[in-house]
């Protein structure tokens, strides 16, 4: 183990991070200063806001990288906690349902993220697809109420699937066991947040810049195929580039990334239509120009747990 | 918090109180302030919100700017805010409401009272529907006492106010609260049309709230 070089190497993703932050902001005040001539423009407002909403996000992993496993693990109890507040104050429920969202929200959410700390992937693997599913329903059955009842349930068990069972997988990372690789973890993090987001932010900007045909008008008015190919094609060369920081070869880094990319995108597109089905455009306010927590984790939710076990499987031995 | 504690401290408690309140209510429910159709603003208000918790006003209050909250008196009722000494802590000394019989008796009616405290310069916060909606209803009708007060005292802008959510932080019979988020929506200020009937200036009221609920809401009512 050498915490002197991963440490180094953390570092230099995060100046990697802040050097393109420093670009975007750049480009940004440009914008601000060329195109709207600092008069208010809604996409370049928005643009520059979502910048200052990435360096504080930056900010926030940083800090919580620094106090490592415990920090990690409380920054994602937290995500987990605002997701599902945004989730469930969406949903429709009814009285009977209190009792279950009372447990989603003060058992089932602290449960999985202390078996997490506790390292034990026998149950933490299962808590929630087997325990939370089964015992929720019976607290609504108990509830007595059957208007819409399976509607309800699945909307309750859903929510804990997505915000908490899926971005647990995230700090859940840190409990691999990769040869050679001891003591690195938080940079299979860094990987999988860098690549994410960047496929995120590429697309965006591939969308802005080439973006003509729709792939989902019904969807998400915003994403093209212009936007998603040139998009998830960068994010994964993206990826393959930063394969040095990773247990992985440049090829399989390549891989990682296009799965990751590939499960982001449609993770996006089925959070989006729970929105529609919904009638809202954001999950919430909570990050300036992005909207929600969901708004900006709705890729990493659908990516974090097939890479947690592609990881597990083909490299923990 | 008996009575006999001095005046200055039970005073001190009261502020500190209503600090804690507001910070436990916004903790629990992220609440958020939408001024859809009205801003903040010192000038006396009279604002009437839909009633579906105990907590409503703490909520209305927290999403007020600090030196609103002064000079804005919660219209509560005396059976449930006299009914203990710490809810006449809280009712009398944290929020200053304004203590009212919904039973008929006593001397001063409800709508005098709240008149009175109007022309005194009060800004209150008042709920309509006269009691808590704990059905299945979205708004039950309203009372009277609004078109009553808004005869009374032209001079006062009235404001309806949305609350939403907090009926299913904690519904009634339940002990633990669940932290879902929460919005008070403030709307654009009504006032009494020249030759008005209370019928229609009371639909008109009702309409305003009803028009402030979130987009989502108003399309669950039409499916069965």
């Amino acid at each position: 183990m050498n915490i002197s070089a991963s440490t180094h190497t953390t570092l230099a993703l995060f100046g990697g991070v802040a050097g393109v932050l420093i670009l975007a902001s750049a480009i940004g005040a440009l914008l601000k200063w060329r195109v709207a001539h600092s008069q208010p423009h809604s996409v370049i407002d928005n643009l520059n806001s979502r910048v200052n909403a990435w360096w504080v996000m930056v900010a926030v992993i940083g800090i919580a990288f620094a106090f490592g496993k415990g920090g990690v693990i409380v920054l994602f109890y937290l995500i987990s906690f605002y997701a599902l507040r945004e989730f469930m104050s969406l949903a429709y429920t009814r009285r009977g349902d209190h009792h279950a969202i009372a447990v989603a929200f003060f058992v089932a959410l602290p449960v999985q993220y202390f078996l997490i700390w506790i390292e034990w992937y026998g149950l933490y693997s299962i808590f929630i697809p087997v325990y939370a599913f089964l015992v929720l329903p019976i607290l609504a059955a108990v509830g007595g109420d059957t208007k819409r009842f399976l509607e309800r349930t699945s909307k309750v068990q859903w929510g804990l699937m997505v915000c908490v069972f899926c971005i647990s997988h995230v700090p859940a990372l840190l409990t691999l066991h990769i040869p050679g690789f001891e003591g690195r973890n938080l940079l299979l993090i860094a990987f999988l947040v860098i690549v994410v987001q960047g496929s995120d932010v590429l697309q965006y900007v591939w969308g802005k810049l080439f973006g003509r045909r729709k792939v989902a008008p019904e969807l998400s008015p915003s994403k093209t195929w212009e936007g998603l190919v040139g998009g998830v094609a960068s994010a994964t060369a993206l990826g393959a580039a930063l394969s040095w920081a990773t247990p992985f070869n440049p090829w399989q880094a390549a891989l990682m990334a296009l799965t990751i990319c590939v499960m982001g995108f449609f993770g996006g597109l089925v959070m989006s239509a729970i929105k529609r089905d919904r009638g809202v455009k954001d999950w919430g306010t909570m990050i300036e120009g992005h909207g929600g927590m969901l708004d900006r984790l709705d890729s990493v939710i659908f990516a974090a747990p097939i890479y947690f076990h592609a990881l597990r499987y083909w490299w923990v031995p | 918090m008996s009575a006999s504690e001095p005046g200055g401290l039970r005073k001190a408690a009261a502020v500190v109180s209503a600090w804690l309140i507001v910070v436990f209510a916004k903790l629990l429910t992220g609440v958020r302030a939408i001024w859809a159709g009205s801003s903040p603003k010192a000038e006396q208000t009279l604002y009437f919100a839909n009633h579906t918790s105990h907590g409503d006003f703490v909520l209305l209050w927290a999403t007020l700017p600090p030196d609103l909250r002064a000079l804005t008196r919660p219209v509560a009722g005396q059976d449930y805010w006299e009914a203990s000494p710490l809810r006449r802590f809280i009712g009398q000394d944290v929020f200053n409401a304004l203590m009212i019989r919904r039973d008929g008796g006593g001397a001063a009616n409800p709508v005098d009272q709240m008149t009175e405290a109007l022309q005194s310069g009060d800004s209150l916060i008042m709920f309509p529907e006269g009691t808590r909606n704990i059905g299945e209803e979205v708004l039950l009708p309203l009372k009277s006492g609004l078109y009553h007060l808004a005869r009374a005292c032209p001079q006062v802008r009235l404001v309806p106010v949305w609350i939403e959510n907090l009926k299913r932080v904690l519904p009634k019979g339940t002990l633990v609260p669940i932290p879902l988020a929460c919005t008070v929506r403030y709307g654009t200020p009504i006032s009494l049309a020249e030759g008005e009937d209370k019928a229609m200036f009371i639909a008109r009221a009702r309409a305003a709230m009803l028009d402030l609920r979130p987009e989502y809401d108003r399309a669950e009512e039409a499916t069965p």
